[in-house]
């Protein structure tokens, strides 16, 4: 703890340069994530996505933006204006607080805490009020139902993600996101998928089925509803939803990087003929191709399948992935003390 | 003044505010979310006493799980507030009797002089650097406690059973899927090809 009263401003402004660091990254970044959706499905689909305004179409995110934010935000008759505007909000500010604990190498990290991954799993516990909020403040029975579907489908999917999660503690014997990353280190084969590969399919499909995305869209289910608990929103309002949705993909992302993908690591480490070169070292490049990569999935997917059924969604939820990531444990734990997988190794 | 005494003092008026505001506001679903800003302010004041682990716990187990389903009970019901003042005086000698016990309780901590103050319970040392709360209290569960932890388990184990076949009930005449038998059907068990003579032009 520092001591003066001016060594502990100069501790804050450090901290407030440290967050905008990573905030300011992180917005242009999902900005440029709905530009790489809609070109990657666009080529998927043989289409050409934006290309108008700006060369290539890049300037196309911004003029979104700017589209979205001079629009009217309309408050809908009897709306609880308070909460109305609040709601957007609280879903926004935990998609961005959880990236306080994420290492982007061995050192740069914002807060190096120990229970790390627990209070992940607590700021996207807390998202789900933004949802609940936003449906009930409308003051509109659709929006209300699409609350109820988006979040209980979060509430359930949390579960079986939490047990995957259970998988990797185990096998690393730390909440610390940081040591979690060197527990995995050896390439490629020594990275958790390997060892918890179920795990990771399951963490995977609950992270697409937590940020509400394609194939478990229901909540906004575009071909058959407007939208879920969001279809009274416009204009900024709208806006900080959707920022909020992609900034959690993007956290996914980097947390499925992170924890089976071994983070910043490089997945050459340790053969002969790259040695010691900037291909086998671990850098905050590998870190944030793995994310990509991650980011880049879930957009495939979303090309590529058609949209699951409500019932199924529940179904695959609470009656395959929490089996299977239950059993897994078991089989994690066993692996553990066998010392068939060995930690740092 | 320190600044973990901005801290405390900042989260402690949040707390006492939004736990006076969760017994005064009208609207139900703001007193809920009143508890919510209550529960995430005490878990600020954990954060000071490093007891990190059970701060996030109680964000994760309250604020995002218990504090959600009472939200959803909250607004599904229809609560109407003209009603809900009616019982007003009938209930009025039982909510005196238990605010003047929770008031004596109150100044009895408050006067006892030496008991319960500052001096009998001194802030802990600050802990060593390698030292993990969570360690700590996962080592006592899985030790001292160990039979407790479990009866604990157990205790939760038939509390959701009991709510769920109290709950559930059996209609008949309820039409189920089942998903396996949908993915493995066939063909011609669905679909049947016929062959017919093509219809001559009708009228004109």
């Amino acid at each position: 703890m520092p001591e003066t009263w001016w060594d502990q401003m100069l501790y804050m402004i450090t901290l407030l340069l440290k967050i905008a660091a990573v905030v300011v990254p992180l917005i242009l970044a999902v900005a440029y994530y709905t530009y790489m959706e809609r070109k990657v499905i666009g080529f998927m689909q043989v289409r050409r996505g934006p290309t108008r305004i700006g060369p290539l179409g890049l300037l196309q995110p911004f003029a979104d933006t700017f589209k979205l934010l001079l629009k009217e935000i309309v408050l809908p008759a009897n709306a609880d204006k308070f909460l109305f505007l609040l709601a957007p909000v609280l879903a926004l500010a935990p998609a961005f607080a959880a990236w306080v604990v994420i290492p982007f190498n061995d050192t740069m990290v914002i807060a190096d805490i120990d229970a790390g991954l627990l209070y992940i799993l607590a700021m996207s516990s807390v998202g789900v009020y933004g949802l609940i909020i936003a449906g009930w403040a409308s003051n509109s029975k659709y929006a209300f139902l699409g609350a109820l579907r988006s979040s209980a489908q979060m509430v359930s999917y949390e579960i079986a993600m939490g047990f995957a999660l259970i998988g990797v503690l185990i096998l690393s014997g730390t909440l610390n996101l940081r040591e979690i990353v060197l527990a995995q280190q050896g390439g490629l084969l020594d990275w958790f998928w390997l060892p918890l590969l179920p795990l990771f399919v399951v963490f995977v499909i609950s992270g697409l089925a937590e940020t509400n995305r394609a194939p478990f869209d229901v909540a906004e289910g575009e071909s058959e509803i407007v939208a879920g608990f969001h279809v009274e929103y416009s204009g900024a309002a709208f806006a900080v939803f959707f920022l909020a949705e992609y900034a959690n993909m993007i956290l996914i992302s980097a947390l499925t990087a992170i924890l089976f993908a071994g983070g910043w690591l490089s997945p050459f480490e340790g053969l002969w003929f790259i040695g010691d070169t900037f291909l086998g070292q671990g850098s905050i490049f590998w870190f944030l191709a793995k994310t990509l990569f991650f980011m880049y999935l879930f957009l495939w997917w979303r090309a590529t399948f058609p949209r699951y059924r409500y019932d199924q969604i529940m179904r695959l939820g609470w009656k395959v992935f929490v089996p299977i990531t239950m059993v897994w444990v078991m089989v994690a734990a066993v692996f553990s003390v066998l010392g068939i997988v060995v930690r740092g190794s | 003044m320190p600044i973990t005494e901005i801290v405390f003092y900042a989260f402690s008026l949040v707390l006492i505010a939004a736990a006076v505001a969760v017994i005064t506001v009208r609207n139900p679903i703001y007193s809920a979310l009143f508890l919510v800003l209550a529960f995430f302010s005490s878990a600020a004041i954990w954060l000071l006493l490093e007891a990190e682990f059970l701060a996030i716990v109680l964000i994760l187990v309250y604020v995002g799980a218990v504090m959600v389903l009472f939200l959803f009970v909250v607004m599904m019901l229809d609560i109407n507030l003209a009603p809900m003042k009616e019982g007003f005086i009938r209930y009025l000698p039982v909510g005196i009797v238990v605010a003047v016990i929770m008031a004596a309780e109150l100044l009895v901590v408050i006067w006892s002089k030496g008991r319960f103050d500052q001096h009998a319970f001194p802030l802990p040392p600050p802990h060593p650097a390698g030292y993990s709360n969570t360690k700590a209290v996962g080592e006592l569960l899985f030790t001292n406690y160990l039979l407790a932890f479990e009866a604990a388990g157990v205790i939760l184990l038939v509390a959701i059973i009991a709510a769920i076949t109290l709950t559930h009930r059996k209609r008949a005449g309820v039409k189920r899927q089942n998903p396996s038998m949908q993915v493995r059907v066939q063909k011609d068990e669905r679909m049947r090809l016929v062959k017919m003579e093509s219809e001559p032009r009708q009228g004109n």
